[in-house]
């Protein structure tokens, strides 16, 4: 089954720019791609990955064929205030996943 | 004479020639209709519109030669102060010569403090790669960064 690996710092000063790093696991499949029998395989991926901060959306990617299976997405925010951090992937075949990481800003 | 001496070595080689272009048939006969620079313009204009382009201020962090296009690390940042009157809107990255023009389009925000957005990406070939990122006062500017691939993803069976 689909799982999410999530790397956020447990502890942020006020104002610190945090790197957040996401991976989940995913075949991501093109739609491209054709069996030994010649039939297209058709297209199973993420299309939608948003992040939100204590029900903020603080980044949100829209994504393509062309992103690597188990798709890694990296980016930064700033440690405004204690709290939790939501992500939702949304792809095709009804493919929804969640996750959430909790963060203390001093 | 020379002929006979060389021959076993130039048999070979003329041996491993066809081998290699034996094994590249059927990956170009695979091959579903690439993305073709027309297809990465109209995918420009899309996120563009009639805006002008500016060159500069992102950059792309790529390997200039990729032994697996399956997965290509990449990096896009951009040269923002990141403040609630002046950042980065989105970032959009293109390719060249996959099936389809579009990479993934990235949405920030004066909250996310620095602009810069890393993942892993799959190149069918080797290509161009461009970068748009859309700022806060409506300017859009570009880059563009070429890699060399040798092994192309999208194009192997499934078995």
């Amino acid at each position: 089954m689909a799982s999410a690996l999530i790397n956020v710092p447990k502890k942020a000063k006020r104002g610190e720019i945090i790197e957040i790093k996401t991976l989940m696991s995913h075949i991501m499949e093109t739609g491209y791609r054709r069996t030994a029998t010649g039939e297209l395989v058709p297209r199973d991926i993420i299309t939608s990955f948003t992040c939100h901060y204590n029900g903020v959306e603080i980044f949100r990617a829209d994504l393509f064929p062309a992103i690597a299976a188990n798709p890694f997405i990296s980016f930064f925010t700033v440690a405004t205030e204690s709290g939790k951090l939501d992500f939702e992937w949304i792809g095709d075949k009804g493919f929804t996943e969640t996750a959430s990481a909790a963060i203390s800003v001093e | 004479m020379r002929k006979s001496e060389n021959s076993s070595r130039r048999q070979f080689l003329g041996l491993a020639c066809s081998a290699a272009v034996m094994g590249t048939v059927p990956i170009v006969t695979l091959r579903p209709s690439e993305a073709t620079p027309a297809m990465l313009a109209s995918a420009i204009k899309n996120v563009v519109g009639a805006a002008v382009v500016q060159t500069g201020r992102v950059k792309i962090d790529v390997p200039p030669l990729v032994e697996n296009g399956n997965t290509v690390p990449m990096t896009v940042s951009v040269t923002s102060p990141m403040t609630p009157d002046d950042y980065v809107k989105s970032i959009h990255v293109f390719n060249e010569k996959n099936p389809q023009p579009n990479i993934g389009n990235f949405y920030l925000g004066p909250r996310a403090g620095r602009a810069q957005i890393a993942t892993r990406i799959r190149l069918a070939d080797s290509q161009k790669i461009v970068a748009i990122a859309q700022l806060s006062d409506g300017s859009f500017w570009s880059v563009s960064a070429d890699v060399v691939v040798t092994l192309a993803a999208c194009t192997e069976e499934v078995i």
